[in-house]
């Protein structure tokens, strides 16, 4: 499994590879948590994610629409909530409902929303290799299962 | 009855403004009102879909009076009403297709779904009047980064759109990372005029399996090194030269994509559309480029490029000639692909 690990990428291609191997290990109803700066490769990473789950088309940053769901072989929520400040605003376009049982849910910045979050959900942050900007370390945890 | 003239109320909710417009004939605007949200936007960096839901409720009615007033109309002479259905925020749709709907139903007039994006193509049927298709659009905001084959009024074949950022998402972030405010846009484009575009050389990408489609995430990142490259340097940032640089790339593949497409399909006008469209270097280097091929490029005025409802009843328009309407089962679809019908398929 790879929960509980971290993992280098010296590219946005090995992002995006990282991305597919994670996707084999999801299965419905699995929340992810997406944390990094601006330009880290969170969409890259959630490209990788699409592509895995037999996601054909385009996957786009959902900046702008907050949320865009794609039809895979699993359904795919993706947020990005860069621009939240309060969770209430999750609530007003219906937040719940996107963490169903038939769905996957991976939500950019969710570190800002972590406390609304479903209890089990994978946490994963994207960090810089300061010596390098090709550079990620990519760390996998799921805090609340051990 | 023959009447003359037909006369759409188009109403657009998608994302920040709240927006009624009366347009006779897809080409006449009596009036077109835009609440704009941009003050209350600024304080937090970007659209905040509650507040945007929330401010669209209030506004509504308001709006749709002021532009039925503006126009010296009413309800009872209003041919059809023109909604935006999607794409866009759910919440904040769901207000102008909710008020469409009501208002339809409540006067039986013909209720009219419109895509956000051929709204925004058909703001150039208002700014040139004896415009008509085919052309090439590039529509470029926010949201969207498409090329569109226009073949005809109510015909769309998408040639190019972006596989990450749309383009004006790539200005709000970059201006973000500089501190310039909210949008980022026209703040980049002001700066960009003091600064040296060929400063450093950030990335333009093109794709081998399709040479139209965008790709602005990659120069996010490259500006974002550059600048914390800069910082660990202990250097100043020559804000000038890297908004000057960044964006004479985002035009770049713009324009150079655009006109290449419009070239293998033998499409002799290109259309602006969008709120990047209002981008000064844009419609310069697009105009330029253009002429250089023997094309023409066309552009709407400013207030036509950001989103508004006149478009929208521009483009109502010409469905309401081919008896496209909507029923009352109509419901905001906020990832509605162009040149889907009222149900989204």
């Amino acid at each position: 499994m790879l929960i509980n690990k971290w993992y280098k990428t010296f590219s946005e291609k090995d992002t995006f590879f990282l991305g597919k191997k994670i996707a084999s290990h999801l299965k419905p109803g699995d929340a992810i948590c997406l944390e990094g700066d601006l330009g880290t490769g969170k969409t890259v990473l959630t490209k990788g994610i699409a592509e895995g789950l037999g996601i054909k088309e385009p996957v786009t940053s959902p900046s702008f629409t907050i949320v865009n769901t794609y039809e895979g072989r699993t359904k795919l929520h993706h947020f990005d909530v860069y621009r939240i400040d309060d969770p209430e605003e999750l609530y007003a376009i219906g937040w719940d409902e996107y963490f169903s049982d038939d769905a996957i849910t991976v939500v950019e910045w969710g570190d800002k929303v972590l406390n609304i979050m479903p209890a089990d959900t994978i946490c994963i942050k994207i960090t810089k290799d300061e010596r390098n900007p090709d550079r990620r370390i990519i760390n996998i945890e799921r805090p609340n299962i051990k | 009855m023959n009447k003359k003239t037909v006369k759409i109320l188009g109403i657009e909710t998608s994302c920040d403004e709240t927006s009624a417009a009366v347009v006779t004939d897809g080409r006449n605007v009596l009036s077109n009102i835009i609440s704009s949200q941009i003050d209350l936007h600024s304080e937090y960096g970007g659209v905040v879909p509650e507040i945007a839901s929330r401010r669209h409720v209030e506004l509504i009615l308001p709006v749709i009076d002021s532009a039925l007033d503006k126009a010296g109309t009413d309800l009872n002479d209003i041919d059809g009403i023109a909604v935006t259905h999607g794409p866009g925020l759910v919440g904040a749709l769901l207000v102008g297709v909710s008020a469409a709907k009501a208002i339809a139903a409540a006067l039986n007039k013909p209720l009219i779904s419109v895509h956000h994006i051929e709204g925004h193509i058909a703001a150039n049927y208002i700014a040139h009047t004896d415009l008509e298709p085919p052309f090439v659009c590039l529509v470029v905001s926010g949201g969207h980064s498409h090329i569109v084959l226009v073949k005809d009024y109510l015909s769309f074949e998408i040639l190019g759109r972006t596989r990450d950022d749309a383009a004006g998402e790539a200005f709000d972030k970059i201006a973000r990372v500089l501190g310039l405010g909210y949008p980022g846009g026209p703040a980049i484009d002001k700066w960009a005029k003091d600064g040296d575009p060929r400063a450093v050389h950030f990335p333009r990408v093109k794709f081998q399996d399709n040479p139209y489609d965008f790709s602005f995430s990659g120069l996010k990142t490259a500006v974002i090194n550059h600048i914390n490259h800069l910082n660990q340097k202990g250097e100043d940032i020559p804000v000038a030269d890297i908004c000057a640089s960044f964006q004479q790339a985002v035009i770049d593949v713009l324009v150079d994509y655009t006109i290449s497409a419009a070239k293998e399909h033998k499409i002799e006008k290109i259309c602006l559309a969008g709120g990047v469209a209002s981008n000064s270097l844009l419609r310069e280097t697009m105009s330029q480029k253009a002429n250089e091929n023997g094309m023409i490029s066309l552009y709407p005025p400013p207030v036509l490029c950001t989103d508004n409802a006149a478009m929208i009843a521009a483009s109502g328009y010409f469905s309401f000639l081919a008896g496209e309407f909507a029923d009352y089962t109509l419901n905001a679809i906020p990832s509605l692909r162009i040149g889907s019908g009222h149900n989204g398929l």
